[in-house]
């Protein structure tokens, strides 16, 4: 433990806690600037979020890092007056993972960071500062050669999937950079959480930033409003939350899997695994009536509590899958021409993902021991520990394929263990609270961190004097991790995009939200 | 040859996957489709102010399938006025039969005389599509993708999604219609050849869903085209779209 300063530089929190704004260290910048590049200095930390919301002449800076080794989050903040200059020694020049909180912060308030290695646009949200920058003028990297070429795919792309626009500067074959510029999915969702704001309306919104990603979302969200309003959820709930990531983790890494053969032409795989996809989504829909697990999570209870009906069904289910997973699965890692298209392809290094603060799987992939599923575990994580795949280092295609399979595989026996815990509790799964008897705390800021399939999902809300929520914050895996695809591209030939990016498969509407 | 025992092994333990009958199966678990509102006297004011979309009416009470986000909130608090079935045929050409009033039991019906005389014979044996996702949320994308797999496997009635515009006959579109896509729709709708298509896919896209209203959207497109199919759902089932397209393209024996 460090020891006590003259003066605190930051508060240490919990996971899925509330801390009054008054207790939260307010720095000068250039303080604020040092605390944050030593607490950085530590492998074991990295910023989970980091930004800004305005206040009546002031522009409130929050920043919370989460420490992997003491299970906790360090937060600080800082402020300027909108009547100052609105300028601030850039942190990525430092810490690069911060490049991408400082572009949104430049983009949404017009903050200028001096020193900014990558001053460009975000996502162009509605409401930004500037509103001359718009999408269709995006400042590219341009290259001055006849013999080099660029090639631009999107906004919308050949296949069914959302939209974002990716600009390969080439030598022949070769990519020398791949530039991505997102946002054209932008619905204003940070702001709707403030328009709408009856208790359903925020619910579903929250099954909306990502939909592919409900349950993770949604429970991020329940557990910053379980904390803000001082409910207490018994240990069923917890658990059947956790099941609920779990099966959402097997569903999209099956579906992951399917889409990676089918960028290999590997037919069988594809046919496969996106069969096995069926049964799990089918599951969801047994359980809640929506395959994307829309409707499971509601905050303080559920509407649909696991009964021994669908906890005997749920066994069967893992049972039957397992078994067709496990050939198809062997098969695939085991075929030379699927193997010769994936290893050694798409590298990314252990540093590189350091570098940009590379969470989820886009971490485990490559070497980074960081899964909050061990270090932040919410309730239903730390009533049976998670025990994270930790060992795959070479970041290549074939690593983002292989965690999914050993993440499968452990999902499966981790939700046996929850399902053995569940038998043994025999009190009722609560009934979701009402609009009228959560009162949120005044004046508080609240943190919710959920390991989803993709990675490090980050809620954040402030309250106003009236417990109102004057601002919430989003934060998606994916806002990180796409630097790890652009990285990955590089001198690599322009062909292997289509598997580098579904081996990744990032959301565009959890980054442009 | 014992690589190939091996995946006789894996087809065999596989299955037959496909869905014979794509207008028969019954859905399981609490799935929300078309609802039924019983004519029982309650507080329209309390129920409707439930609605996270204001898709409730009143007087008479309804339900507007086009809003509707299936949180089924409304049926947990009034179970015997509004119940939701399990008839996930609910897609149609008609932007009102998307509202069910209270006392409707029908199904929810394409209007053959509004189809255009060309839809049926031209595309009933193939109809390709383009898929513009305009800020979905990758919900009613995948559900798409699902329409093409083993089980749902649309590709047999002759129904594709493409990647080329040039080559499609209409569009299919996913989301709310963000400001930043409204450009990108106009430009990829106006690069299918005519006669064409444009089906709205998900509450998202029908009504904006949870994000109508919201300043970060441009609906603009949707003022000045023709809608030709409404395929309601948070997301849609594949077996919503699938049927829709079909009641849609299809001559029907007289």
């Amino acid at each position: 433990m460090e020891k006590q300063r003259d003066t605190i530089s930051y508060k240490v929190i919990q996971n899925q806690s509330t801390i009054a704004l008054q207790n939260i260290p307010v720095l000068e910048y250039g303080k604020f600037y040092a605390e944050v590049i030593a607490l950085m200095q530590h492998e074991h930390n990295h910023c989970v979020t980091y930004y800004a919301y305005p206040t009546t002449g002031k522009l409130h800076f929050i920043c919370c890092i989460a420490d992997d080794k003491a299970h906790d989050i360090k937060i600080l903040s800082h402020e300027v007056m909108e009547s100052e200059k609105l300028q601030l020694i850039s942190i990525t020049r430092e810490v690069y993972a911060f490049h991408i909180f400082e572009r949104e912060i430049a983009e949404n308030f017009g903050v200028e960071f001096i020193y900014q290695p990558w001053d460009k646009p975000v996502r162009y949200a509605f409401n930004r500062a500037n509103q001359q920058k718009v999408i269709n003028n995006y400042p590219f990297y341009k290259i001055q050669s006849e013999e080099l070429h660029e090639v631009g795919v999107g906004p919308i792309h050949a296949g069914v999937i959302e939209p974002g626009h990716f600009r390969f500067l080439c030598n022949g074959e070769t990519v020398l950079h791949l530039e991505i510029q997102l946002g054209w999915q932008h619905r204003g969702v940070e702001d709707t959480y403030l328009e709408k704001s009856s208790l359903i309306q925020r619910t579903v919104l929250s099954e909306s930033i990502a939909a592919d990603t409900a349950v993770g979302h949604t429970s991020a969200f329940a557990g910053v409003m379980e904390s803000l309003g001082g409910i207490l959820i018994p240990d069923r709930l917890h658990i059947e939350r956790t099941i609920g990531l779990e099966l959402e983790r097997i569903a999209m890494h099956i579906g992951d899997l399917s889409n990676m053969c089918i960028g290999l032409a590997y037919q069988l795989g594809a046919s496969v695994f996106g069969a096995l996809r069926t049964p799990t989504i089918n599951y969801s829909q047994l359980w809640c009536g929506n395959r994307f697990g829309k409707g499971l999570i509601r905050v303080g209870g559920s509407h649909y509590p696991l009964t021994p009906e669908l906890i005997e069904s749920l066994a069967k289910f893992l049972d039957n899958f397992e078994g067709r997973f496990k050939t198809m699965s062997n098969k695939l890692f085991s075929l030379p021409s699927a193997l010769m298209r994936i290893e050694n392809i798409g590298t990314v290094s252990t540093t590189q993902m350091q570098l940009i603060g590379a969470v989820g799987m886009a971490a485990r992939m490559s070497g980074i021991k960081r899964d909050l599923r061990k270090s932040h575990p919410t309730v239903g994580y730390a009533l049976q520990e998670y025990d994270p795949i930790f060992d795959l280092t070479t970041g290549d295609v074939w690593a983002r394929a292989m965690l999914r399979k050993l993440e499968i595989e452990k999902s499966i026996e981790y939700i046996r263990g929850l399902i053995k815990k569940l038998q043994l509790i025999t009190e009722d799964t609560p009934k979701p609270v009402s609009q009228g008897s959560l009162s949120l705390s005044p004046s508080s800021f609240s943190i919710s961190l959920v390991e989803g399939w993709r990675g490090e999902i980050c809620h954040s809300a402030v309250t106003s004097a009236e417990g109102q929520i004057m601002h919430y914050k989003v934060k998606d895996p994916s806002v990180h991790n796409w630097m790890a695809l652009a990285l990955s591209l590089r001198d690599l030939e322009i062909s292997d995009f289509p598997i580098n990016n579904k081996s990744y498969n990032l959301s565009y509407c959890g980054h442009d939200l | 040859m014992i690589m190939l025992f091996e995946e006789i092994h894996i087809l065999k333990q596989h299955g037959k996957q496909f869905i014979a009958d794509i207008t028969a199966p019954q859905l399981p678990g609490p799935f929300k489709g078309r609802p039924e509102i019983s004519l029982e006297k309650i507080d329209e004011d309390a129920l409707a102010s439930l609605c996270p979309t204001g898709a409730i009416g009143k007087s008479p009470v309804s339900i507007d399938m086009g809003k509707c986000v299936m949180c089924g909130e409304c049926s947990f608090a009034y179970p015997s006025k509004i119940k939701f079935t399990k008839d996930y045929k609910i897609a149609t050409n008609v932007r009102e039969r998307l509202i069910v009033k209270e006392g409707d039991v029908h199904p929810i019906m394409i209007d053959e005389n509004k189809i255009r005389k060309e839809i049926q014979s031209l595309f009933g044996r193939s109809l390709k599509l383009r898929e513009i996702s305009a800020a979905g949320a990758n919900a009613d994308e995948a559900e798409l993708n699902a329409c093409g797999n083993v089980n749902f496997d649309m590709g047999r009635f002759g129904i594709d999604f493409l990647a080329s515009p040039r080559h499609c006959d209409g569009i299919a579109i996913t989301g709310p219609i963000s400001q930043n896509m409204s450009e990108a729709v106009q430009v990829c709708y106006d690069a299918v050849p005519d006669p064409k298509l444009i089906i709205l896919v998900g509450t998202d896209a029908i009504s904006g869903g949870i994000h109508a209203g919201s300043g970060a959207l441009n609906r603009s497109f949707l003022e000045s085209h023709a809608i030709d199919l409404y395929v309601p759902g948070n997301p849609p089932h594949p077996l919503t779209f699938v049927n829709g397209i079909l009641e849609l393209i299809r001559k029907k024996k007289k």
